[in-house]
C-alpha cells in the first residue's frame, strides 16, 4: 500500500513539472508577450526594455524556466496585471478560493444527496416509471449547459419571484472573517443572520453546478447497483433469510459505493469548469469568476496560478479517491 | 454522458476501465475475424453484428427519437438559405431606441420571433445559426478524433515507453479542467474566430479519444487474428492499420456521437464567455446566446430560442450516443 502511495506521489510530481513547462511554454506563446501585457501596445522602448531586463527575459530559455521554477517553488507567481494590478497573484487566488470550495461543497453534497438513492430506487424497479423518467432527466440534464440552467434560476427564483438573492455570496456584510467560508465564519461567530443570508446565496449557484455531478452520478450508482443485485453474494444472504435492511445496506450499497467513490473524484474537474459558468452568472467572487476576470483582462500571472493550483488539486483528489478505493475494496488492493 | 466517464483512472480504475474497453472492442467484431494469406480481414460478421445492432436500435424508442431529432436539424442546416426569410446580416428591423427604452424590435408581419437588437431577423438568424452551430461541433469533433486516433494508435501499437510518454502527456491534459484548458487555447489565438473555438475545443477531446483506443487497441492485440497475422510474417505496420485499428474503432466511434453534443455545449460556453467569433454576421446559436446576456432581463426570449436550439440538439446526439452504445455493448445498461 505504501509503495503504490509512493508510487502515484511521484507520478503527481511528474505531471505537475509537465505541466510547469507546458504552462511557461504556453505563457512565452502568448500574444505580444508579458512585457505589452503589463504595460500594453504603445509603451515605449525604453521602458519595454526595462520591463524585459527586470523580468529576465532576456536570459537564455532554459535560464528562465528555472528561474520561473525556482520563483514559483517559493509561492512567488509574479504579480497582477488586471483588476488589481501589483497584487500578488497567488494572494487574489487565495482570497477567491474558499467561496469556489464553499459552493463546490453545496453542490457535491446535493448532488450526492439526490443522486445516490435516486439511483438505487432506479436499479430496484429497473424498468419503471421511475427508473425511466430519472435515466431520461439525467440525459436532458446532460444537455443543458450549466450556465444556461444557472441564468433560468437566476431569472425564476431571483429575477421573477424574488424568493432569493441574485448575486453575490452575501447581501448584509459579515463583521468578522474567521476562515473565509462565510458560512463557517457566521456560525463560528454566533452571527446566526449572517450565515444564513450566506446560505441564501449559495443555493442558486449550488443546485445549477449540481446538475453535472448529479447526471453522472445517478447513472454510476444505478449501473452499478445492477450489478451488485446479479452477484450471488446478494442472493445467498436473501435465502439465509436476512432482512431486507441488512441485505441492502451491508451486501448491496456497500458494494455499489465502489464505483461511486470513483466518480465523485472525477467530478472535480468538472465541478470547477462548471463553477467558471455558474460563478460568473451568479457574480459570486469565487476562483471560476477571478478565472473569467483575468482571461478577460488577460492577466497571465493570476491565470497560471488558477490553471497550476487547478490541476494540482485535481490530480490529488484523484489519488485520494485511489487511496480510499483501495481501502474500501480489498481485492483491488494493490 | 460527458467526456467525464473517461477520466484519468489509474490503479484499480484503470483496470477496470480497460476491462470495459475490451468488452466494447469485442463487441464490434464478436466472432473472430478470420485471416486469409494475404493478411486482409473476412469482414463478413462485421456486417452481420451491424444488422444485429440495427435490428435492437430500430426498436428502441430513445434511439429513434435521438436519430428523429439529428435528422431533423441535419436537414435543416443544408437548407437553412433556402429557408431563411430575411439575409441574417442586415438591418432590416427598425432600431427601438428613439421611441423606446427597449432597444429589441417587437414579432411583427413577415418576422414572427422579432429582431435582435441589431434590428436583424431572429428568425433567419436562428435557422442559419443551425449551419454554423454544427458545422463548429462537427469539424471539433473530428478534429479531436483525428488527434486521439493518432496519439491512442502510436500508444497502442509501440507500448513499451513510447506508450508511457504519450499516456503521461494524455495525463496531464486530462488533469487540467477541460474548459479551462479550451479557455486557454482560445486564449492564445492572437485574434478569436470561429477557428479558435473549433481547434480548443477539439483538443479538449483529444485526449479522452486517444485513452478510449489505446485501451481497445491493447485488447486487440493479444487477439487470435493479431497474432496468426505476425507468425505469418505480416509487416508491423499492416498488422497495425489494417487488423487493430479497424477492430478498435468501434468504441471510439460510439463515443464521437456523444462527443458531439458536449463539442456543441463547450463550444456555446466559450461564447457565453466572450472568447468565440466576434464576427457575428454569420450567427452561430453559442454566440447569439453569449450577446443575449445583456439584455436578458427585458428580453429573455433573446437568450431562450438559442439556448433551446442548443438543448435539443445535443439532446439528440446524447441519446442517439447512449442507446449505440447500449446496443454495441452487451456489458453496459445505459
Amino acid at each position: 500500500m505504501l509503495k503504490f502511495i509512493v508510487r502515484r506521489l511521484m507520478q503527481l510530481v511528474l505531471v505537475v513539472f509537465v505541466l510547469s513547462i507546458l504552462l511557461f511554454a504556453w505563457l512565452r506563446a502568448l500574444p505580444g508577450g508579458v512585457v505589452s501585457a503589463m504595460l500594453g501596445e504603445r509603451a515605449t522602448p525604453k521602458s519595454r526594455a526595462a520591463l524585459t531586463e527586470a523580468l529576465g527575459l532576456n536570459e537564455p530559455i532554459p535560464v528562465q524556466y528555472l528561474n520561473f521554477l525556482e520563483r514559483a517553488v517559493q509561492g512567488d507567481f509574479g504579480v497582477s496585471t488586471g483588476v488589481q494590478t501589483g497584487r500578488p497573484a497567488l494572494d487574489i487566488f487565495l482570497e477567491r478560493f474558499p467561496a469556489t470550495i464553499e459552493l463546490s461543497v453545496v453542490a457535491l453534497v446535493l448532488a450526492i444527496s439526490l443522486a445516490i438513492p435516486l439511483g438505487y430506487l432506479s436499479a430496484r424497479r429497473s424498468g419503471g416509471i421511475i427508473d425511466n423518467a430519472s435515466i431520461l432527466g439525467s440525459l436532458v440534464g446532460v444537455a443543458v449547459p450549466v450556465f444556461f440552467l444557472a441564468f433560468l434560476l437566476k431569472y425564476w427564483f431571483a429575477v421573477e419571484l424574488g424568493w432569493l438573492p441574485v448575486s453575490g455570496r452575501q447581501s448584509i456584510g459579515n463583521a468578522t472573517s474567521v476562515t473565509g467560508f462565510f458560512v463557517l465564519d457566521g456560525i463560528l461567530t454566533r452571527e446566526w443572520d449572517a450565515a444564513w443570508d450566506s446560505l441564501k446565496h449559495l443555493i442558486l449557484p449550488g443546485i445549477a453546478l449540481a446538475s453535472i455531478p448529479f447526471a453522472m452520478i445517478f447513472r454510476i450508482t444505478r449501473a452499478s447497483v445492477l450489478d451488485v443485485l446479479d452477484e450471488d453474494f446478494v442472493r445467498t444472504a436473501q435465502a439465509k433469510g436476512l432482512s431486507h435492511r441488512v441485505v441492502r445496506g451491508r451486501h448491496v450499497m456497500r458494494n455499489a459505493l465502489l464505483p461511486v467513490v470513483t466518480a465523485v473524484g472525477l467530478q472535480m474537474g468538472l465541478l470547477l469548469s462548471g463553477a467558471v459558468l455558474t460563478e460568473t452568472v451568479f457574480n459570486f467572487g469565487g476562483v471560476g469568476s477571478a478565472l473569467e476576470e483575468a482571461f478577460r483582462e488577460r492577466d497571465y500571472p493570476v491565470l497560471q496560478v488558477i490553471v497550476l493550483v487547478a490541476a494540482i488539486a485535481y490530480v490529488l483528489v484523484n489519488l485520494l479517491v485511489d487511496i480510499l478505493y483501495a481501502l474500501i475494496d480489498p481485492r483491488v488492493r494493490p | 454522458m460527458t467526456s467525464s466517464d473517461n477520466g484519468p483512472r489509474r490503479g484499480p480504475g484503470a483496470r477496470r476501465k480497460q476491462r470495459i474497453d475490451a468488452l466494447a472492442g469485442s463487441a464490434m467484431a464478436t466472432a473472430p475475424a478470420t485471416v486469409d494469406e494475404a493478411g486482409a480481414i473476412d469482414e463478413g460478421d462485421g456486417v452481420s453484428l451491424i444488422a444485429s445492432a440495427w435490428r435492437r436500435l430500430r426498436r428502441n424508442p430513445i434511439f429513434l427519437l435521438g436519430l428523429g431529432i439529428t435528422v431533423v436539424f441535419v436537414v435543416l442546416a443544408i437548407i437553412s438559405p433556402l429557408l431563411a426569410p430575411h439575409d441574417p446580416a442586415k438591418w432590416i428591423l427598425a432600431d427601438q431606441i428613439s421611441q423606446q427604452t427597449n432597444p429589441v424590435p417587437d414579432p411583427q408581419p413577415g418576422h414572427p420571433l422579432g429582431g435582435d437588437p441589431k434590428g436583424r431577423d431572429l428568425l433567419s438568424r436562428l435557422l442559419i445559426g443551425s449551419r454554423q452551430t454544427l458545422m463548429v461541433g462537427v469539424l471539433a469533433t473530428l478534429g479531436g478524433l483525428t488527434g486521439g486516433v493518432l496519439l491512442g494508435t502510436i500508444a497502442g501499437a509501440f507500448g513499451g515507453w513510447v506508450d508511457s510518454v504519450v499516456m503521461r502527456i494524455v495525463d496531464v491534459m486530462l488533469s487540467i479542467p477541460s474548459l479551462l484548458l479550451a479557455m486557454s487555447i482560445a486564449v492564445v489565438a492572437a485574434e478569436p474566430s470561429q477557428w479558435t473555438v473549433i481547434i480548443a475545443v477539439g483538443a479538449v477531446q483529444v485526449p479522452i479519444f486517444a485513452r478510449l483506443l489505446r485501451g481497445s487497441m491493447l485488447a486487440e492485440r493479444s487477439k487470435d487474428h493479431v497474432l496468426a497475422a505476425r507468425a505469418l510474417g505480416v509487416r508491423r505496420r499492416a498488422i497495425v492499420l489494417r487488423h487493430m485499428l479497424p477492430n478498435s474503432l468501434g468504441p471510439v466511434i460510439v463515443q464521437s456521437t456523444l462527443v458531439l453534443a458536449t463539442a456543441i455545449i463547450d463550444a456555446a460556453a466559450l461564447s457565453f464567455l466572450g472568447l468565440g467569433n466576434p464576427d457575428d454576421s454569420q450567427p452561430e446559436w453559442g454566440q447569439m446566446l453569449g450577446q443575449a446576456q445583456q439584455y436578458i432581463y427585458d428580453n429573455p426570449h433573446l437568450a431562450f430560442y438559442p439556448a433551446a436550439c442548443i438543448i435539443v440538439v445535443a439532446l439528440g446526439f446524447t441519446l442517439m450516443g447512449e442507446s449505440l452504445r447500449e446496443a454495441l455493448d452487451p456489458k453496459s445498461r445505459r
